[in-house]
This record gives structure tokens, sequence and C-alpha cells, in this order.
């Protein structure tokens, strides 16, 4: 009597088991599933519009009226913009996460204070990082400019490139910091030649993820980068990106023009699938150098 | 160096104080609150309410909570208690990729499957016509979006639960959904909290992929088929006109300003609370 | 008729990827008995333990052949049902593990998966374990509060009793001393004694003086090989193989 209630409440549990199993198979099918579905969706309606003349032109008049051209000028301006904005990233990165991994004590306040700083600042949405952008954009008197767009964007980028070189130079033991120390290096050349050095490819992928972030943002442009068909040949100038390319294409009421809206997510889309691969290769090769 | 230390601690302070003092012209002549929560918005008239505004983000944000908060944590346990390892590692890089997506390219999606989705069938389905561009749709659009904020984060927390309290719960003969449920869930709690609550202030602050999809009307949504105006397409719509019309520069930094007030507040909460987790697992 | 112990071991191979952690183990655990598994470090103690409820199996990357018969059903049979064959022993780990919940639930957590017991009769079971595990008088009042607010002795003592609540017939004790100052490690020890009464104790162990003083059966692992095995007195009067008795003068620990 005893024994077959506990086995009827045992075939419940296992029910219960195989229910919960079941809805977790479906939850990461969705998540994988929304991951193919976008990426085929861009690539799928993005293909047929894409010409040569997208990548190698840059707008003719008319071009968002449905006209010929391409959108070199955006390709082009994503990569300055993104470029400018990682390497002054870099600037202000790399020194902190040094400073704050091989100068401070291991329970420093300081450190603790400044992961906490890139844990929030992280978390700021890139649309306030374009409207602070533009507030410091205007206080120096700019226009809307490639500077003002690379100052917004190294802003986003800043503590996103923070916190996974962080992350890289944290798992540096501290036996090789003191190894270095006992050879008679100084901090300074410790971090630059033994520290840099152990991470390198760690940090290259963090760089890249900003890189890929910076890229791909739109909201921190919207009110610094300005647009413009042309090239830009100086940091003073307007530049145009390919986000706010593809958001302008696609707002515009045209069907031809919002076909070149997908091609030109396609080409986003594969430059961000590139840029993260490469960063994973990275990774992986980081992973084997690893002391562990 | 140690002066540039400084600098991720001050940034924050700085982009607050900068943009409080850009929407000092239009505090100076309305209340903050009576303008949080009035819901004319006519800025020629020179009416800034941005209540409409703040619960278009509200629901918005709400319905992808809604939708992403079981699917991610589904995923999250699946990955950390059932997955064999190969699955880990190929499914790691899928997540990486999803957050790493630029949000327009979610936008344009959004326009391309999650609008016509809901306009034709969805909305219908429930005796509603629609064009598409609704609450609904936002909300999808950004479940998907925070998605691996929701399930990293959360992986880290179960990460961080001792791999022997859950050899204690099935020694005694629970199975493994009822060690998940009654040992991983509980001790995670709290931090499952933290990873649902960095989720939503990222849902809150996105713009571009919402802005896109959401219907852009100001009015205050009534149900999850009515378009909605969330707080960062406010700003990314009217960057362009905003030098002509007085106040409107003001107004739209203030718009910025409470944005940033309010998910600073969600982050900071979540941080302390993450760091708590790992202080007590440490 | 021949009597079988009802826990036995045949023939068991254990592999974590391409190592082997387990070689060809094959023993009959004495009843009613403290059987204590010795060897030193990273000898597959744990792991021999760990296979005997089947607590492998979550790991990656591990491969169980061989048998583990318990009451003459082999455990690694597809056909049997896991979460009995855990119920039937209880586990103490090397660190305490109180669940994330009050004294009381701890106790309480067995019982309530495995059958419906009504409120006043599930007190009773609750207190009846906390009094065998020899904590109830420390805890009665206070058993809403966390299980991490006790002390790490009273802690393993609180892990014996949610043990003893699911009706094990076996305990297993992983070094369940080791986190423990002498006086707690005594308590536990005394507790084990007093229990192989109703139920088979094993318990791994690297502290010779521990083996001596608890054990009845001596299991000797090197290396992932049972080297010797049999009733205390014996092994520890005159060991056969001569490592065994380099580890029993102390030349390997």
């Amino acid at each position: 009597m005893i024994l077959s209630r506990e086995s009827r409440r045992l075939r419940r549990r296992k029910m219960e088991e195989r229910i919960f199993r079941a809805l977790m198979a479906v939850s990461i099918l969705i998540v994988i599933g929304c991951l193919v579905l976008i990426v085929g969706t861009i690539i799928w309606k993005g293909l047929p519009a894409m010409s040569l003349s997208m990548i190698t032109q840059i707008p003719k008049g008319g071009y968002y009226l449905g006209k010929e051209g391409g959108i070199l000028n955006a390709i082009i301006g994503s990569l300055y913009l993104a470029s400018g904005a990682t390497v002054l990233a870099i600037l202000f990165s790399l020194p902190v996460v040094l400073y704050i991994n091989v100068y401070t004590k291991k329970r420093s306040r300081l450190a603790s204070l400044t992961r906490f700083s890139f844990d929030v600042l992280w978390g700021i949405p890139s649309i306030v990082y374009g409207a602070f952008g533009f507030i410091i954009m205007v206080f120096f008197g700019l226009r809307a400019s490639l500077l003002a767009g690379i100052l917004a964007v190294a802003l986003l980028e800043f503590p996103i490139m923070s916190r996974a070189a962080d992350e890289v130079i944290r798992m540096v033991p501290r036996e090789l910091l003191e190894a270095s120390y006992s050879l008679g290096a100084t901090r300074l050349e410790t971090a630059l030649k033994v520290v840099v050095r152990q991470c390198l490819p760690g940090l290259l992928t963090a760089v890249l993820i900003a890189f890929g972030r910076g890229i791909g943002d739109a909201a921190s442009v919207l009110f610094t980068a300005g647009f413009t068909d042309r090239i830009p040949t100086s940091l003073l100038e307007p530049a145009a990106t390919l986000p706010l390319a593809i958001f302008f294409q696609l707002g515009t009421p045209f069907p031809e023009v919002q076909q070149r809206a997908y091609a030109s997510a396609a080409i986003l889309t594969v430059l961000i699938l590139i840029i993260s691969l490469v960063a994973r290769g990275l990774g992986k090769r980081y992973t084997r150098h690893i002391i562990k | 160096m140690l002066v540039l230390t400084c600098v991720p601690a001050f940034l924050v302070l700085l982009i607050l104080v900068g943009l409080f003092v850009r929407a000092r012209p239009i505090l100076a002549e309305k209340p903050f609150f009576s303008l949080l929560f009035s819901s004319a918005w006519s800025p020629l008239k020179g009416d800034f309410g941005l209540f409409p505004f703040i619960m278009g983000t509200l629901w918005v944000t709400f319905v992808s909570l809604v939708l992403a908060v079981p699917v991610s944590l589904l995923t999250a346990v699946f990955l950390s208690e059932y997955a064999p390892r190969s699955v880990r590692e190929f499914t790691k890089p899928i997540i990486d990729l999803l957050a790493g997506l630029p949000s327009v390219i979610y936008g344009v999606w959004g326009v391309l499957l999650v609008v016509p989705l809901v306009g034709r069938i969805i909305a219908p389905f429930f005796g509603v016509t629609s064009s598409g561009y609704t609450v609904l749709a936002g909300g999808i659009v950004l479940a998907i979006m925070i998605f691996p904020t929701i399930i990293s984060v959360s992986l880290e927390v179960f990460s961080s639960i001792p791999y022997q309290m859950r050899e204690a719960s099935l020694s005694l003969g629970a199975t493994k959904w009822e060690t998940v449920r009654h040992v991983v869930l509980k001790k995670g709690l709290q931090g499952i909290i933290a990873a649902i609550v960095l989720g939503l202030s990222r849902a809150f602050g996105e713009t571009m992929a919402v802005l896109m999809v959401v219907g852009n009307i100001p009015r205050l949504p009534r149900s999850v088929f009515d378009g909605g105006y969330p707080l960062p397409a406010l700003l990314a719509n009217n960057y362009g006109e905003m030098m002509s019309v007085p106040l409107y520069d003001a107004a739209l930094m203030l718009a910025a300003a409470v944005l940033l007030l309010v998910v600073l507040f969600f982050n900071v909460l979540a941080r302390l609370i993450l760091v708590r987790v790992e202080r007590r697992a440490a | 008729m021949e009597i079988r112990p009802h826990l036995s071991v045949q023939n068991l191979n254990v592999y974590f990827d391409q190592l082997r952690i387990l070689k060809d183990v094959s023993i009959d655990i004495p009843d009613h008995k403290i059987t204590v598994i010795i060897g030193p470090s990273g000898c597959g103690k744990t792991t021999l333990l760990k296979s005997l409820n089947r607590l492998l199996d979550p790991l990656d990357g591990v491969r169980v052949e061989g048998r583990v018969l318990v009451d003459n059903v082999d455990i690694y049979d597809p056909r049997t049902e896991v979460t009995e064959v855990r119920k039937k022993m209880g586990l103490l780990s090397q660190r305490p593990q109180p669940l994330p919940m009050s004294i009381y639930d701890n106790v309480a957590y067995g019982p309530r998966i495995h059958n419906h017991v009504d409120k006043k009769r599930l007190g009773e079971v609750v207190e009846q374990y906390l009094r065998m595990a020899g904590l109830w008088e420390e805890v009665k009042d206070r058993l809403g509060e966390p299980a991490s607010r006790l002390s790490v002795g009273q802690q393993q003592r609180l892990c014996l009793a949610r043990g003893l609540a699911v009706g094990p017939e076996i305990i297993l004790g992983d070094e369940p001393t080791s986190a423990l100052d002498p006086q707690s490690s005594q308590n536990v020890e005394r507790r084990l004694i007093e229990l192989k009464e109703e139920y088979t104790v094993i318990v791994v162990t690297h502290i010779l003086r521990q083996a001596k003083r608890i054990a009845d059966y001596i299991a000797f692992l090197y290396l992932g090989e049972l080297v010797e095995h049999g009733p205390a007195a014996e092994v520890f009067a005159n060991p056969r193989d001569p490592r065994m008795r380099a580890y029993l003068t102390g030349e390997i620990s």
C-alpha cells in the first residue's frame, strides 16, 4: 500500500523531470533558432539585392530615391569611425586595466570600485552615450563630424573593451608577476613585457569585441557623426555609417531602396560574423597558452 | 595611470551631470515630476510631458521580460546542469553572437519577420486588427536581444554554486530537476534576480531595434497590440529638429537623463547583488 | 543458503576520458560493519565511493564498466532507477553541504521528495533523525534557522540526519571529518560506530589512525588498484602486500 503510493509518486516525479527537460530543449532550440533565423533572414533577403556597385561606389545623386550608386561611403565611414574609436578606447582602457591588475594590491578598493564602474558603464545604453557625445561636441563647438562620432563610440567601447581585457589579465597568476619582480623588473616593465605579452591574443580579442560593437552601433553616432554621401577626408567632416545607412534606406518609401537596406544589413552581418570568428579564433589560441 | 584609473568612476557622474545641466532650461520652467507624469506632448506648444514615453518603455520592457525570462532561465539551467560539454561549447559562441549582432540588424529582421507575424497572424488570432508595428513586436525583438545577458549572467551564478551541494541533493534520491528547483534555483535566486534586472536595464535603453518595430505613437498603449513610443526612440527620432524648437533639446536631454537614472539604478542594484553573491561563493 | 552481502562490487573499471582511475576492483562489503577505504591521495578512493551510488554519472567524460550489486540488483543496469539506488545510501561529504534552506527543511528534504508525509508525522521524523545524529538537543529551539548558521561540526551531523531520514541501508562517508575540529570529528566517529548496528557503513579516509579507530574491515587502494582487503585486525597485524606494508609504516602516504 505504502509502496504503491511511493511508486506512483515516483512516476509523477519522473514525469515532472521529463516535462522540464522538454521545456529546456524547446528553450535552447528557441535561442539557437533565433540566431539562425535572424542571420538566415538577413542573408536571404540581402543577397538578391546585393551587387558589386553596392560595395564599390558611393551614392550617386538620388540614391535614396532609387537611383544608381552604392554605400561605400558608409562602409568606409564605419571602418574609419570604429577604428578611430577603438584606438582611442585602447589608449584609455589598457592603462586602466593594467593599473588595477598590476599596481594595486589584491583586495584593493580602487580596483573593485573601477571594476564596478566598468560594469555600470557597460550597462549604459548607447543612446545615452550618443546624447552625452552630443553635449561634449556642442561644448567644444564642434559640428557633427567623424571626430565627434569617434568620441561617442570610444565612450561606448571603453567599458566593453576594459571588461573583456580585465577578464583576461586577471587570469595572469600573481606568482608570474612576482617572478618578474624578483628578476629586478619594475612594475611598468612587468606590465608591458610580461602581462601584455602573456595576454596578447586575449587582449586582441577584447579589442575586436569592442571594435565589433563600435561598428554596429547606430544610436551613439546618430547625434554625433552626421551623415554624408561622401567619404570623409578629415576628422572634422561628417561621416556616414553602415548602421545608419541601413536605417535610412529602410525608412524610404521606395521598395528598391528598402531592398538595398537588406543588402547593407547582410554586409554588416557578415562583417560582424567575421570579426567574431576572428575574435573567437584568437581566444581559442589564447587558452592554449594559459598557465594553469 | 592612477589618474586614468579614476576616469571610469568619474565618467558615470560626468555623464549624469552633463545631461542634467543641459536639461536645466526645461527644469527651470516646469517641476521635474509634472514633466514625468504629464501626458501632453506637443513640442510646438511647449508641452513636454514624458509620461507616454515612459509608459511606452515600461510596456515594451515588460513584454520582453515576460517572454525572455522563462526561455533564458531554462536555457541557462540546461546548459549548466544538463548539457554535455560538447553542447555547451557549441552553444556558447551562438549566445555570444546573439549578443554581438548590431541592434539595427535586429531592427531590420523585426521589420521583415516579426512585424508581419504580429500583424498578420498573432493579432488576427486574438481578433485585433493591427499594422504589426506594436508593443508586442518591440517586446519580441527585445526579448531575443536580452537572452544573452540573462543567460550568461545566470550561467555565472549557477557555476558559483558548489557541485557538492548538488551531489548532496542527488545522493538523497532527488531527481535532477528536483535538485535544480530546490537547490540550484534556490541558492542562485539572488543572482538570478540580478541577471533579470540586468536584462531589464538592457531592454530599457535599447534604441534602434525597438524604434524600428514599435510604431512610435506618442500615446499611452492600452494593449500589446497598440503602438508605443519608448524613451530611447523619442531621443533617436528627434535629433534633427531639436535645435529649432525652444526647450526641445532640454526636454530630450531630460529624457536621456531620466533614462540614464533608471538604468543606473537597476544596474547598480544588480551589480551589488552580484558582488555579494560572488563574495559568498569565494 | 548462501548469505550475500547487499553491496558487492565486481570488476569495476572507471575511466575519466582516457585515464583509468579504477582498475578492475572487486570487493564484497560486509553488512553492518564499518568498512574503511584507505590509500594515498589521488588513488581513486573517492571515485570508488561515488561509483557506489552513481554520483559519477553527471560528470563529463566518465565511463564506468563492471557491476555494482545492491541487494543483487546491478545499479548500472539501465533499467535500474537511479533515485532508488541513491535513496538506499546516505552520503557524508568532505565538507558538510547543508542545502540552502532551514535546519528542519534539510532533514525533511528526503521524506518530502519521496513520499507524502503529513505535517505531524514529518515533525516526528525530523526529530527522530536529529536525535539519532546527536544534534536534537542543540537545535530543537532553532529549527527554522538557515542550516548555514550552524557550526561546521553541527552541519556535518545535520547532513548525517538528513541522509538517515531517507531511510537508507548504507552510509557512505567521503573523508567526513576532514573539515572538522578534533572534538567534532570524535563526535562523528562515535555516531558512525553507533550506526553500524543498523546500517552498513563505508568511509573513505586518508587518516590512518582514524581507520584504526573505527574500521572493522579495510580496503587498501593504490593507484586505482584494490591491493588488499580484509578484516581490519588481520590487515593491520599482518599486511600481505609490500605496498600495504609501506603505507602502514609511513613510507608512502
